[in-house]
């Protein structure tokens, strides 16, 4: 922690404040008026079965990784309701640009399961996917997504288009200087632009302590010039809720903002990584005590908006949407190698062609 | 036809493309009110506004960063990064992003956009302010390179670019800035990208350079014109993917190639286009394939610059080699 020993006798020029949304308590009780769309079953309901979903998927996904049908992938297990509750929040016309594991998102958008399989599947057309066109696919180096984000939203503000971009990143990013660049940029031009982090306390093996000296990473948007609140994201009313009034604010005219949503990765960091070598169980377990499927289902039971029998055909639904795209994936037939070649470029220039042909076993005469 | 430096032959370029375009936005440090470090911007912002000719934070990441975002909505973003001194941030970028979003995406996203910056010695500019690197640029699949050499070649490149469906990289150089006049007709007319321009033709043994060492080059090959050696000269012009037709024709008709390039030697471009030469054209060859480049060091600072780039001499030394080797 820095220190705060200060000179009283300066005078004070600046005083920031960040701060933090919650509605829901991890038993599903009710911490403070909640937001008029928590009376909606429908929607609540549908957020819940999103992040059902997701957590079967994740499931499925590991078991085709463990048995060699798919490559590295990332569990977002414990985060559900971070990039659930945000998209949720996003109209079709605005813009995403997701980390990699931001799977919640893009399911949410219209991508479909067996398009993000066929991403960790190794192929290139998952993310040539069924979502909004203008869509960004996943990010995979870290935060350098930020920079696309403030241009995509330069662009939309250019063309006073009502529509907002989202930036989706983990911890990790935000001690990157693409993210930093990135929101001081916006903050400068007012860019109708959403940054949220998914603080889930581990970097792989790095936490959040190392990563940075700040309480919050809410509150690196006051150095941007924005306002940054911070969420429990094991809530996803508060997610929700923080989404609609950030993404509104943008949309009006009113500049960025940013969200940091508190969660914690269940999960190891990608199927290639072994978590317990890092950090210990009963951490693990502690948080295993917030986690959002739960918490939302005890409110939405409390509330009589959901029954065992729902929670039986949900099951049963998700089990088999997700065995229907495994198979789907599964029977889905690598492109012919010479496609590698195939959007280079607009038009294949002609000193390439002849790499192509070789490819596709035709010979140059 | 007016006459222009290659500097503004630049901002003729940038200013038929705003004009003929709403989409090209131009944005980078000091491009708006300032107009440029070198005045390669000057004028659009009070011509086309301060929302399509952005002086952005001092962030050259950022800037390549926003063109991918802005280029991906549908804009046509031309980038300036003040020197190829501070390009390299933007590496990510470029490798990770621009060059691959069209084929990471399958189509669905793709990036048209321009990163300009100047480079290269010979203006006794500060450290880090000297060096070009264009082969590691080069090395991209999915970007193309430009290199122009002359104010004309300049205007028409830097139109065909900006109008690529593709991420272009355009290497201006600071010493043909204000040095390099000619004829250039403010008409619109882009020239062909991919394609390399012969300057000079030849029978006896074919040059090759791009950017600002085809001067060397050119007065090379008057010079050796008096002793008898009629030098072909081929200015690359597009970098990548570069005009490999042109060149191999050339030396199958001269036998006889120098290539002549500021950068240093070690994995320079001149080693792609010998490597081509020897996989395709070994038969034709009545010489080795000759380079002359800067040295494998440090670019030195302004008082030894001088020393460290390609000369007139050290082309002709070498040209004279080739030709005498049987």
């Amino acid at each position: 922690m820095a220190s705060r020993r200060v000179n009283q006798d300066l005078p004070v020029i600046a005083r920031f404040e960040v701060r933090h949304r919650n509605y829901l308590a991890p038993d599903g009780s009710i911490q403070r008026p909640l937001p008029s769309f928590a009376s909606d079953s429908k929607l609540l309901t549908e957020l819940y079965r999103s992040m059902v979903l997701l957590r079967l998927f994740d499931r499925k996904a590991v078991a085709l990784q463990r048995t060699g049908r798919l490559g590295t992938y990332a569990v977002s297990l414990g985060q559900e309701a971070v990039s659930v509750g945000i998209a949720s929040a996003m109209r079709k016309e605005d813009v995403l640009l997701p980390s990699y594991r931001d799977n919640g998102a893009l399911l949410w958008r219209g991508v479909k399961l067996e398009e993000i399989l066929l991403f960790w599947g190794g192929d290139e057309r998952g993310n040539r996917f069924s979502g909004p066109v203008h869509d960004f696919p996943f990010c995979v180096p870290v935060g350098s997504q930020a920079p696309h984000a403030a241009g995509v939203a330069y662009a939309l503000k250019l063309r006073k288009q009502p529509r907002v971009a989202v930036c989706l990143f983990g911890d990790g990013a935000t001690s990157k200087g693409d993210v930093y660049e990135a929101m001081n940029f916006a903050g400068v031009h007012r860019l109708p632009l959403v940054f949220v982090v998914a603080n889930n306390q581990w970097a792989i093996s790095v936490p959040l302590r190392q990563q940075t000296a700040c309480e919050t990473l809410a509150q690196k948007a006051i150095a941007a010039g924005f306002i940054g609140e911070q969420v429990d994201g094991g809530d996803v009313v508060a997610i929700r809720a923080a989404s609609e009034e950030a993404i509104a604010a943008a949309r009006d005219g009113n500049g960025p903002r940013f969200i940091e949503a508190v969660t914690y990765r269940l999960g190891d960091h990608t199927t290639s990584d072994d978590a317990a070598r890092y950090r210990p169980a009963e951490e693990v377990q502690a948080h295993w005590k917030e986690e959002p499927i739960a918490r939302l289902r005890a409110y939405l039971v409390a509330q009589k908006m959901w029954s065992k029998a729902d929670e039986e055909q949900l099951a049963a639904e998700c089990h088999a949407r997700v065995e229907a795209a495994a198979e789907r994936y599964l029977a889905t037939a690598p492109r012919r190698p010479e496609t590698m070649f195939d959007h280079l470029y607009a038009d294949l220039p002609a000193a390439y062609a002849a790499q192509r042909r070789e490819l596709a076993g035709e010979h140059d005469a | 036809m007016p006459e222009a430096t290659l500097v503004e032959a630049i901002n003729l370029a940038l200013a038929r493309a705003m004009e003929d375009d709403p989409d090209v936005v131009v944005l980078g440090e000091d491009v708006g009110v300032n107009g440029g470090v070198f005045r390669a911007t000057a004028g659009l912002q009070k011509r086309f506004g301060t929302e399509r000719v952005l002086d952005t934070p001092l962030a050259e990441l950022l800037i390549s960063g926003l063109c991918v975002g802005m280029a991906a909505q549908g804009l046509k973003p031309v980038g300036e990064i003040q020197f190829m001194g501070f390009i390299y941030p933007c590496l990510d970028q470029l490798v990770n992003h621009a060059s691959r979003l069209r084929n990471r995406t399958q189509g669905r996203l793709t990036c048209p956009m321009v990163l300009r910056t100047p480079h290269g010695a010979g203006i006794r500019a500060p450290e880090h302010h000297s060096e070009s690197t264009e082969a590691m640029l080069a090395h991209i699949p999915g970007l193309r390179v430009v290199m122009p050499s002359s104010p004309e070649r300049a205007y028409g490149l830097l139109l065909a670019a900006i109008r690529d469906p593709d991420p272009v990289v355009f290497l201006e150089s600071t010493r043909l800035y204000r040095a390099a006049k000619g004829e250039v007709e403010d008409n619109g007319e882009a020239l062909p990208l991919d394609a390399a321009f012969v300057l000079r033709e030849g029978r006896d043994l074919t040059l090759i350079s791009w950017g600002a060492m085809l001067k060397e080059t050119m007065a090379a090959a008057e010079a050796l014109s008096v002793e008898g050696i009629a030098a072909e000269v081929i200015d690359l012009a597009t970098l990548k993917p570069y005009d490999e037709d042109t060149v191999l024709g050339s030396v199958a008709k001269t036998g006889r190639c120098v290539i002549v390039h500021e950068a240093a030697r070690t994995g320079g471009f001149g080693a792609e286009i010998a490597a081509t030469i020897a996989e395709r054209r070994l038969s034709s060859l009545l010489a080795p394939v000759t380079r002359v480049t800067g040295y494998d060091t440090i670019v030195p600072m302004a008082r030894l610059e001088q020393y460290y780039m390609p000369s007139v001499e050290r082309i002709m030394t070498a040209a004279r080699k080739v030709c005498q080797f049987s």
